[in-house]
């Protein structure tokens, strides 16, 4: 069961805000994703889990330093900038 | 006493790598502009792709060894996902439940015995970025924002909650630096090369996290507080609420923070973009490329020089020094080396806020060697030596010139003799009074050498010479 409470956390958590409907709605959906999910709990428990799909390991880079960005590349998409730095809210602790 | 349980956790930056953890950009950021060591991998942006960095891998591994952990065969990254602006995508690259490695130790020394504190495991993540404000946090309206530490690469160390003291804490992390350093993949003194957060709890009280502490000298700081702050509350009857803190580094205090997320709120969940690591290959790389750990190089040193405990246990404390010392014993005599460079060299240096790797560009261990040489050979007296030292290191200059400049070459015994000589012969009056009983004569002689030598000669010495050359 996934009660309405933990819709608004979850959608806390991502930074959305929903309406009472669209809290009810995604409440039923998470619940039938869940049991979906659940069908999982029937496998036998000494099955290595996937931790992914693909079939590769040991995927490295070497240690060598490469092109990066001009500080006006790197801020051109910004709204918010100031002197070479991004503008972020203040965040208060 | 109260009980009190330490745990920590401790970012230690691989910041002897020359690139990011998950992208090529160059590591040397600092003293550079913001946001000049960035790509769109460390920024964040949509479908730029990680990938790991083997060096990085391997750095980590070595530690692991080090630090007797056991190396995981098979590791994965995960996602942590949590909102702050230092971290472009939202979610940072960790581990979670597949670290590289689970459990090892580090043995420190605490009043004389000998203590093993237990690690829970060491695991891989990235930097975030680094926020700053205009003026004061409190009123500053916005963050400041400057990636190119963003996605630097990061070992978390977790010890098990055994430590009881904020001394103990701080042996540990000296211990832990140390070892970090002999491996070459850490400079501890390059700003925000390690961080540390710690759990404090005193008997009977919840058990608090102190967030942000940036620097060694901190972590005792912060934790005395603690210590203090909690015992206070427990005395008065309070209970300690189990909370996050944040150290105040300007005040040396630390203060309550807004609750974050739980542990369940970080959604971890294994990283898509990247693929698991199998260790055991990358471990048998690493093996024959460890260097020699402080233990084995205080014995050898005790063994191959000669050298007491007392000297060569402070000698290996700082790998820098270590090295400087060998270097140095290379020409004269090690015992000699050990106790110049360890009772005075190393406390000016310290003096001065600098490194026994800054001391090598200033004075290389071949001119300390000749200088120790002179010292050895008695041309030039132990005070001379800590002016030359001084001087050198202050102004720069040519060890030799400096002895010339300020006359510290000593006078040779066969001068001083001659100077006695005729200081006998020019003051027969004073030699008569001598003879006839009057002590303080020779004091009167003593003062003529060295009023001949501008003194350079040793009254001491020169009176000895004196009574031998009378009696």
């Amino acid at each position: 069961m996934v009660s309405v409470e933990e819709v608004y956390h979850t959608a806390e958590l991502a930074k959305i805000e929903i309406s009472g409907e669209e809290a009810e709605k995604f409440r039923k959906e998470f619940e039938s994703i869940l049991d979906y999910f659940n069908i999982l709990d029937e496998v036998e428990e000494d099955v290595e889990p996937t931790f992914q799909v693909l079939p590769l390991r040991n995927v490295f880079r070497e240690d060598k330093p490469g092109e990066c960005l001009s500080q006006d590349e790197a801020l051109k998409n910004a709204t918010h900038k100031e002197e070479g730095y991004f503008k972020g809210p203040r965040v208060v602790e | 006493m109260d009980e009190v349980v330490i745990g920590l956790e401790v970012h230690v930056q691989l910041n002897k790598l020359r690139t990011k953890l998950f992208c090529s950009c160059p590591l040397n950021y600092h003293h550079s502009p913001p946001n000049t060591h960035v790509c769109p991998v460390c920024l964040g942006m949509p479908g730029a792709m990680p990938v790991i960095n083997k060096e990085a891998v391997k750095a980590a591994i070595k530690v692991a060894i080090a630090l007797n952990a056991e190396i995981q065969p098979f590791t994965v990254f995960d996602r942590k996902n949590y909102f702050y602006p230092d971290l472009p995508r939202g979610f940072q690259i960790s581990q979670y439940d597949r670290p590289l490695a689970l459990g090892g130790y580090v043995t420190i020394e605490l009043d004389g015995e000998e203590k093993r504190i237990k690690l829970k495991r060491v695991h891989m993540e990235e930097d975030p970025g680094k926020l700053s404000y205009r003026g004061s946090i409190t009123t500053a309206k916005y963050s400041l924002i400057d990636y190119n530490r963003s996605g630097a690469p990061l070992l978390e160390i977790v010890t098990e909650p055994v430590m009881n003291s904020p001394k103990e804490a701080r042996l540990f992390l000296n211990k832990l630096r140390m070892i970090l350093e002999y491996l070459d993949v850490f400079d501890g003194d390059l700003e925000g090369a390690m961080r540390v957060d710690a759990n404090i709890s005193l008997k009977g009280g919840g058990r608090v996290e102190v967030k942000n502490i940036s620097s060694f000298k901190g972590v005792e700081k912060a934790l005395s507080y603690e210590v203090m702050r909690q015992k206070n509350l427990l005395q008065r009857g309070r209970i300690v609420t189990r909370e996050t803190r944040h150290f105040d580094e300007a005040r040396n205090i630390t203060v309550t923070l807004r609750s974050k997320e739980e542990e369940q709120d970080y959604r971890y969940f294994p990283e898509p973009d990247l693929v698991p690591i199998l260790t055991e290959e990358l471990v048998k790389e690493v093996e024959g490329t460890l260097p020699e750990m402080p233990e084995e190089k205080r014995e050898r040193f005790k063994e191959q020089y000669g050298l007491g405990d007392n000297y060569a246990k402070v000698l290996i404390l700082d790998v820098k020094m270590a090295d400087y010392f060998e270097d140095v014993a290379k020409y004269v005599s090690p015992k000699l080396a050990a106790s110049w460079i360890v009772d005075v060299l190393r406390g000016e240096l310290n003096y001065r806020g600098w490194n026994f790797l800054k001391c090598r560009e200033v004075l290389s261990p071949e001119e300390f060697a000749r200088l120790m040489k002179y010292f050895e050979e008695e041309r030039i007296t132990e005070k001379g030596v800590v002016e030359v030292i001084r001087t050198k290191l202050d102004e720069g200059g040519d060890v030799e010139d400096i002895i010339k400049k300020k006359g510290l070459f000593a006078i040779p015994k066969e001068e001083i003799v001659r100077f006695c000589k005729e200081a006998i012969e020019e003051n027969p009056k004073a030699v008569q009074d001598y003879l006839g009983g009057k002590k303080q004569a020779l004091n009167f002689l003593v003062g003529q050498v060295m009023k001949k030598t501008r003194g350079r000669a040793d009254p001491g010495e020169t009176a000895k010479m004196l009574e031998e050359l009378l009696a």
